[in-house]
């Protein structure tokens, strides 16, 4: 992740040989990046650019790919025909390319990327250009491709939101240096406590039951009826806990939000920070 | 698994041998072409001089054939020179099919963007160069030595034993002579696509190439009496080449035109031809890259 030139698709770019490293090493899987083309064999590219051949249809052009991958002419057709499938362009695969629209080209571009069965998947920009329904079933995909075992994604993008709800770790950068890292998994894991609820029906009776439990807590009146709590939980206690709490003093939860550090703080921290020097790429 | 249940799976089957698998491109290219019925109209309009060329052949060694034309005297024995002027033919056609075909086959990559998809696989800018040349070559084969060295069968068939080793040197020159040809064009061709992307524009620069150059090397020889600036004039490069191969001897006319302007040495056809096609690698190198880097 990072800001626009921050060197996002440059390092895609150089670990998929198209650029020689200056310095330094990188190894995928265990094999140097020097040795592109035994990696490629690996790997899914789906280009942040436009990159299609504008007058094959989506399913020859798939096919084509997969064949290039190394797929036989048989199982390279009938993955290609899955792959349209599955990324939802099932009854547009026998239109030429140059007349998707593009929504469908970059669903197109990710048919490409997974036909040949990589192990891991590179995304530039994956939800460049999509109104919000293609953008919901593009996140949608890339989670359920990363559900795979033994399949890895790594997706390239200077929005929040797509890289906050698909991936598991990111790396934000920032002029060509490694700005900061963040294990977004462990962030979720280490903010579990921090709940924030908003209420209906909010009782003292209910406040005090809740102080009872040992929860830190501050309420929030919005004069409409609804309150916001925010609690920290103690280890010993239990979600299920505020739940019979609220069903005993008549309340109604009406939403429940673990609170964490969203990852614009961390990522508006990072760009902050001493110009980026965290680290080197 | 069945085209309806959608859920993504790695695939665990066989994969082809990495030696061949740049066969694809080729495959893939002359499909498309052989899909253009224009274009399969223009290759089999190719064949036209051939035709007439073996017809020529068979009347001039049948004697019942003479007779049914009316065609009184001794027939005129094939010559070398007949041969050469038949790779003439054959040379200009395919000049006009590389300039519609080399532009097919490159610029759609690069219009759009597919060069990244290409390369982002087990698959080299080598390969890639490599498969739509061979597209390519084989099409300007079909126009070029196939017919010629068919003439040459023809010829061998029907004159006398004996014929077929005193000409050996034809079969020879004809072949290495389209090839040498061919691969000029295919490179050019494909040097200029790469360059120029649009279809059009690239068959236009074609063309320029060959009539400017032609113009130009004919202007500096007529202006400066110097015949060097026909390097830049690849037809006459090939023609020169083509004489050296089949061992022509100029006719007269030619001779005293030699002898008034000077002529480029043989060497220096051979050595413009492979400078053109090494300059043509090094345009291809520049520009068949994933990413160009701007610095």
């Amino acid at each position: 992740m990072g800001p626009n030139g921050a060197g996002k698709s440059t390092l895609i770019n150089t670990l998929l040989g198209f650029h020689a490293p200056a310095s330094g090493t990188a190894r995928i899987f265990g094999t140097d990046i020097h040795e592109a083309k035994a990696l490629r064999r690996h790997i899914g590219y789906m280009p942040e650019t436009d990159a299609f051949i504008s007058h094959m249809s989506g399913v020859r052009f798939v096919r084509y790919m997969a064949e290039l991958a190394g797929l036989p002419p048989e199982p390279a057709l009938e993955r290609a025909h899955e792959a349209f499938f599955y990324v939802g362009l099932g009854e547009a695969r026998y239109r030429k390319l140059g007349s998707y629209s593009l929504g469908m080209k970059q669903l197109a571009k990710l048919a490409q990327a997974i036909a040949h069965g990589p192990r891991l998947l590179l995304l530039d920009e994956p939800t460049n250009g999509l109104d919000p329904p293609a953008r919901q079933r593009m996140i949608r995909l890339i989670r359920e491709i990363r559900e795979v075992e033994g399949m890895y994604v790594l997706i390239s993008s200077h929005l929040l939101r797509d890289v906050e709800e698909t991936c598991e770790e990111v790396l934000i950068l920032k002029d060509g240096r490694i700005a900061a890292y963040s294990d977004l998994e462990a962030e979720r894991r280490s903010n579990r406590r921090f709940v924030e609820l908003e209420t209906v029906g909010t009782s003292p009776s209910f406040t005090s039951a809740v102080q009872g439990l040992g929860c830190e807590c501050a309420f929030y009146p919005n004069g409409q009826g609804v309150e916001r709590v925010k609690l920290v939980l103690p280890e010993t206690t239990s979600m299920r806990e505020l739940f019979r709490l609220a069903a005993q003093h008549d309340v109604q939860i009406r939403r429940m939000n673990y609170r964490r550090d969203s990852l614009e703080d961390i990522f508006l921290a990072a760009m902050k920070e001493n110009g980026g020097r965290v680290g080197r790429l | 698994m069945a085209v309806y249940k959608r859920s993504y799976r790695p695939y665990q089957g066989p994969l082809t041998s990495e030696r061949w698998r740049f066969l694809v491109v080729p495959r893939y290219a002359l499909q498309e072409l052989v899909e253009s019925r224009v274009l399969m109209a223009f290759v089999v309009m190719c064949l036209f001089p051939f035709l007439a060329e073996a017809a020529g052949i068979y009347v001039a060694n049948s004697e019942a054939a003479r007779a049914l034309l009316r065609i009184s005297g001794n027939p005129d024995p094939m010559r070398t020179e007949f041969f050469a002027a038949a790779l003439t033919w054959q040379g200009t056609l395919a000049f006009i099919l590389t300039s519609w075909v080399a532009p097919v086959l490159v610029s759609p990559d690069l219009v759009n963007g597919a060069l990244p998809l290409y390369l982002s696989r087990p698959f080299s800018r080598t390969e890639y160069l490599l498969g739509k040349a061979i597209a390519l070559l084989v099409l300007l084969s079909l126009v070029t030595w196939v017919p010629g060295l068919t003439l040459f069968a023809l010829q061998a068939g029907l004159a006398e034993s004996g014929w077929f080793w005193s000409h050996l040197r034809v079969a020879w020159a004809t072949f290495l002579g389209a090839w040498i040809w061919i691969s000029v064009l295919t490179l050019l061709g494909l040097a200029l696509s790469a360059w120029i992307r649009w279809r059009l524009v690239a068959s236009t620069a074609l063309f320029g190439v060959f009539f400017m150059g032609s113009a130009f090397g004919e202007v500096w020889r007529e202006v400066l009496r110097d015949p060097w600036g026909r390097l830049a004039n690849l037809p006459y490069l090939i023609g020169v080449v083509w004489i050296d191969l089949f061992g022509i001897v100029p006719v007269p006319e030619v001779a005293r035109e030699v002898q008034a302007f000077g002529e480029l040495p043989t060497w220096a056809a051979w050595a413009g031809l492979l400078a053109t096609c090494v300059f043509c690698l090094w345009l291809l190198d520049k520009r068949l890259r994933a990413r160009e880097v701007v610095s």
